[in-house]
């Protein structure tokens, strides 16, 4: 098992890497690699020329800018989850790291690249769906900017053209005081999980003033729950409610493999539905 | 026509200059172009942690790494734990006294992993060992031997500072 050949480029600036897409044919381009790797070493994938974005100045880095947390998309996933920024602004970012493969796969492996690779159960593109994250786009027609709602196309496909690159993830600060929670089942800590659920919940005199609920794992997409997140605004938080919020996600459209019925996986949808927001509401009103 | 490039890698100490051809993973690179077969290749996808070695201090699979990244950077294969006269480190000197290996495929990968986890976490826990190592599978000991292991390094390298 070993990559079939390749033309390697390695350019130093974005521009540089832009007008590499746009001057070849049959282009992969090389992030953290903890995915491409594996798939060019299986000959799942054996493109004429790979371009690696490692060497290129300003992808990466992490900065509040006061209103987002704005994350160059080369940004490593073991930087992102000892970063204190993160921990201050986005937690559950950190949280959901730790379910991230393992530490020597973190070391490597960058947020930008899991967005683009867009793995059904992937944990970073399931709090960005939760978080309503912005991405920014780069290519020979200049900058875009894509809503995470418009990211994923279709089973592991983004929004992103052959020749077009992704340099920033950005996740809008809540502005109500709320409290978040990523959690996941998986066989084996490290493994993609079979369901994972991140939960963001505002909470103001007793009553939930804003919820965002996604689920990853179920569909070969992370789904928001606009049905959840509608009942649950103006509820007051409580077993009760969670609990029916669990029951709705049960109603979750879940995918079937060998190893997992959709019946199972709807199941644990519910569950872990109702433990995040039971722990995002806890941490919204100051508990753990 | 083969795609070649030559780079310059700070491997175990000593800078090692060499042609390969850019498609070739550092795993493949230490094993057949140094012949540092310490470094053990088993599933070549980044599963099962045989092939760790450290990248500038922080442990990497070196099967998910193409050796011309390796370009320019410090590489620390398991040859280049011991001290030079031969005395073990304090991870390698542990396994051999907890019998923390059997065949030894997976042991290089262990005694890196355990050695890079140990430098950042000086005082673990049991879990924390076993979590730390849940990116290295071993088939023979049910990691008894290997978290023994582990927990005493942690207690020698805490006693040497």
């Amino acid at each position: 098992m070993k990559p079939g050949p390749f033309t390697y480029h390695d350019p130093t600036s974005v521009d540089d890497a832009v007008a590499l897409l746009a001057g070849h044919e049959d282009v992969k381009l090389l992030a953290g690699g903890q995915s491409l790797m594996p798939m060019l070493n299986m000959r799942f994938v054996v493109p004429d020329h790979v371009i690696d974005l490692n060497g290129v100045a300003d992808m990466s880095g992490i900065a509040d800018t006061g209103d987002a947390l704005a994350i160059g998309a080369m940004t490593r996933q073991c930087d992102l989850a000892s970063s204190e920024i993160v921990a201050a602004r986005a937690p559950i970012l950190r949280e959901a790291l730790s379910f991230v493969g393992h530490f020597q796969t973190r070391n490597r492996g960058t947020i930008g690249g899991s967005l683009c690779h867009l793995d059904p159960a992937a944990e970073q593109p399931t709090v960005a769906a939760a978080y309503d994250a912005e991405l920014t786009i780069v290519g020979p027609e200049g900058t875009r900017e894509v809503a995470f709602a418009e990211w994923p196309l279709a089973y592991m496909m983004a929004n992103l053209a052959p020749d077009e690159l992704l340099t920033q993830i950005r996740f809008p600060y809540w502005q109500e005081a709320h409290g978040a929670a990523f959690v996941e089942f998986a066989r084996r800590h490290g493994d993609f999980a079979i369901i994972g659920v991140a939960a963001l919940l505002a909470v103001e005199d007793g009553k939930i003033t804003r919820a965002s609920v996604a689920v990853g794992g179920a569909d070969v997409q992370p789904l928001r729950l606009a049905d959840v997140e509608t009942m649950l605004v103006g509820a007051a938080p409580g077993d009760a409610v969670f609990a029916e919020a669990g029951a709705m996600a049960r109603k979750i459209d879940a995918m079937s493999d060998a190893y997992v019925t959709t019946q199972y996986r709807q199941r644990l949808a519910g569950v872990l539905v109702e433990r995040a927001l039971a722990q995002a509401a806890s941490r919204a009103t100051g508990g753990e | 026509m083969a795609d070649k490039r030559e780079i310059t890698v700070t491997i175990n100490g000593q800078a090692q200059t060499a042609e390969v051809e850019t498609r070739t993973n550092l795993a493949d690179f230490l094993r057949h172009e140094l012949e540092l077969t310490g470094t053990h290749v088993g599933c070549e996808h980044g599963v099962c942690g045989a092939c760790t070695v450290l990248v500038d201090g922080a442990a990497v699979r070196s099967c998910l790494m193409l050796a011309v990244q390796a370009d320019g950077h410090e590489v620390t294969s398991v040859e280049g734990l011991a001290a030079a006269d031969g005395t073990l480190h304090p991870v390698q000197e542990a396994f051999w006294k907890n019998h923390g290996l059997q065949c030894g495929f997976c042991t290089p990968g262990m005694v890196i992993s355990v050695a890079a986890f140990l430098k950042d976490n000086p005082n673990p826990t049991e879990a924390d060992v076993r979590s730390a190592i849940s990116g290295n599978i071993c088939r023979c000991t049910g990691y008894q031997g290997i978290v023994a292991a582990a927990l005493e390094a942690a207690e020698t390298m805490r006693q040497e500072g």
